[in-house]
């Protein structure tokens, strides 16, 4: 095989594809349901930033991954909280608490890793290893790649699907979705708005969060300052470009992934293509897509705007 | 007017006093690191100077934020705006030898700023021809021109006496700004070209038909149509100022500063710019204040660092909780409770 061929018709390319994608999925499904409410996050940044250093926080702490995942899950859930309560509560404008939100989590992640860990090297966290599911995982190709993974692959599929079910086939998810496009009508059918987006948000902070954690216990180990590196951005635009539905953004998702896969793979490859031209590329094949995706894309008609009775 | 400075003011002190929170938290003493932050942000003509060569990139940059945000636009391509302003003020700067310095450096300035404007009028388009958030668009504008950037300085611009570093080659002293204030100051002509550029856009706000179009477009864009504004391409118009502006404070920094592009070039000055913006409340006088004090807290807490092993991402933090309370002061809701608790004291703000 030729390395071209190398960098795309390989198992370790899908597979690498599915893995990076992760991240980008957990925010771009978390920003979903909030947007879904209502709620536009530009602080998805930050909250994937404080999930990444309260995952590796907690992992080491805690002697697992599973509580570093609880852990960064948490630190995104503790930065929405901030964003709802200015946003909801105090009606506070969106957008610059989302920007206020992303400083705040750079500098504080980045202050408090100095502080415990000086500017040394980063110790390495308890990570998630690889689950075989009995029978499937023995599928040739397919089957390392699909069904030997991570826990949080799995996770990661059935939240796509679980947020699914309960946007477009629950009460409560019509109750959601509704104070996205009409609250005052919400309202006067008795849904409490206002109470709907704050737990909207809240799920938006815990998977936001998670997919930062995601980044350090299944890829890169460690915490590394400012690491998120633009991807809460990017799960931004994926939520537009899905068109705020679960499914088309986990598809979505993964051509990121694999647009980041085909980056290492060129630097691993060594195809003598500048790397800094390979890593534009994930940015400029959102910008594209998101460019480029017309038809009907409508957001939800309350989107960004604060609600209130009077 | 103290008034409208009294929740900003508020909020920065509020952020302040959160900072030296967190440094008790974690066992620093606060009075020695800001005595420390004091010291590297006033305490001397370097220092002074280094505070003043600093605010310059922030304040341009801010007050294009601020122009945007007076039409109605949230410019966050700041960086992207800078690092483009810089290359095409270095290519200027780099090929254009033999011409008088009266030449050379409006030159380089203005293709500064057309290159800064051209990466912020993009998203203006998209902004107005295809509804396209210029939110997003700005932030992805961000990483696409920084690693285009970070390509070239490693790549086809790369110095070829750089030793391997990442940087071009420094720009020929006929494009370099000259100095207003000597060592230890070393305060130079950009400083100046900033405090100019807020006068202008403070007569262009508040003093032309163009600034009161924009801020139309911004307050009430439907109004504004049916005044019969052009309001698509005053959108892209704003937004190709703010771009300008950020390009042109990449163009000052790199003429005035550093003369040479490299990939580390700006620590985050276009998202810096956004709370400089808002600090000043989108009023070039605001602006100047709080760019002036922004870059005193980054050059104070990067002397804290070197002197009291204080991290300087302190400083980072207080930037975002002074946007975080400024914003809460200007929500509506905060606000109402705050004038409900006015009319009725405290039971009436119970009552709500």
């Amino acid at each position: 095989m030729s390395p071209w061929e190398q960098l795309f018709f390989s198992e370790a390319f899908f597979s690498a594809s599915l893995q990076l994608a992760l991240p980008v999925l957990l925010a771009a499904l978390g920003e979903t349901v909030a947007e879904r409410a209502g709620l536009v996050n530009i602080g998805l940044e930050g909250m994937m930033l404080a999930g990444a250093f309260c995952s590796a926080f907690g992992a080491l702490a805690g002697h697992s991954p599973w509580i570093g995942l609880a852990a960064g899950a948490g630190g995104g859930l503790l930065l929405a909280m901030i964003a709802a309560y200015a946003c909801i509560a105090l009606q506070a404008d969106q957008v610059v608490v989302g920007v206020a939100l992303n400083m705040l989590a750079g500098g504080a992640t980045t202050f408090l890793t100095r502080t415990l860990f000086g500017i040394g090297d980063r110790p390495v966290v308890p990570s998630f290893v690889a689950w075989e599911i009995p029978l499937l995982g023995r599928i040739p190709t397919l089957g390392p790649a699909l069904f030997h993974r991570t826990p949080d692959f799995y996770l990661a599929v059935l939240l796509v699907a679980l947020a699914w079910f309960v946007l477009f086939r629950t009460g409560a998810g019509l109750a959601l979705r509704s104070s996205g496009e009409q609250p005052q009508a919400a309202a006067s059918a008795g849904i409490a708005v206002a109470a709907v987006r704050f737990v909207a948000q809240g799920v938006c902070g815990a998977l936001a969060g998670a997919g930062g954690a995601v980044l350090v216990l299944s890829q890169v180990h460690r915490f590394i300052e400012g690491m998120s590196a633009g991807r809460g951005f990017i799960a931004l635009a994926v939520v537009i470009i899905a068109r705020w539905q679960p499914a088309l953004a986990a598809a979505v998702a993964l051509l990121f992934g694999a647009a980041e896969a085909v980056a290492l793979r060129v630097q691993a490859l060594d195809l003598r293509v500048p790397y800094q031209l390979i890593l534009l590329l994930p940015y400029a094949l959102t910008l594209a897509a998101y460019i480029g995706w017309t038809g009907r894309t409508r957001a939800p008609a309350a989107l960004g705007k604060p609600f209130s009775l009077d | 007017m103290l008034s409208r400075a009294a929740a900003p003011v508020a909020a920065v002190l509020l952020a302040l006093a959160a900072g030296a929170a967190i440094l008790v938290a974690a066992g620093r003493s606060p009075m020695a690191a800001f005595g420390a932050m004091w010291a590297g942000a006033f305490g001397g003509p370097e220092s002074l100077g280094n505070t003043l060569r600093g605010a310059t990139p922030l304040l341009l940059t801010g007050l294009g934020v601020a122009w945007a945000f007076r039409g109605g636009l949230i410019n966050i391509g700041g960086e992207g705006q800078i690092y483009v302003g810089a290359l095409l003020a270095v290519l200027v700067g780099l090929w254009a030898p033999g011409l008088p310095a009266a030449v050379h450096i409006p030159l380089a300035l203005l293709a500064g700023f057309a290159g800064g404007a051209a990466w912020g009028a993009l998203p203006g388009w998209l902004k107005a021809r295809w509804d396209k958030s210029e939110i997003i668009t700005t932030i992805l504008l961000n990483y696409i021109a920084f690693w285009f950037v970070s390509y070239l300085v490693a790549g086809p611009l790369m110095d070829p006496q750089s030793f391997g570093y990442p940087w071009t080659a420094e720009v020929v002293p006929s494009a370099r700004l000259p100095l207003l204030l000597p060592a230890p100051f070393r305060v130079h002509a950009g400083v100046a070209l900033g405090a100019a550029a807020a006068v202008c856009l403070h007569l262009l706000l508040w003093r032309t038909i163009w600034g009161f179009e924009v801020r139309a477009v911004g307050e009430a864009p439907a109004a504004a149509r049916l005044a019969g504004m052009p309001v698509p391409s005053r959108v892209v118009t704003t937004m190709a100022v703010a771009g300008g502006l950020a390009g042109l404070a990449g163009a000052v920094e790199l003429l005035g500063v550093q003369w040479r592009l490299s990939d580390f070039f700006s620590p985050g000055w276009g998202y810096s710019a956004i709370a400089v913006a808002l600090v000043g409340e989108a009023n070039p006088g605001g602006v100047v204040l709080s760019a002036l004090f922004f870059s005193a807290l980054s050059t104070g807490a990067a002397s804290m660092e070197r002197l009291a092993r204080v991290p300087a991402a302190v400083g980072d933090v207080i930037q975002g909780l002074s946007v975080l309370f400024v914003v809460l002061a200007q929500g509506p809701g905060l606000r109402r409770w705050l004038d409900s608790f006015r009319r009725a004291g405290p039971e009436g703000a119970r009552a709500r």
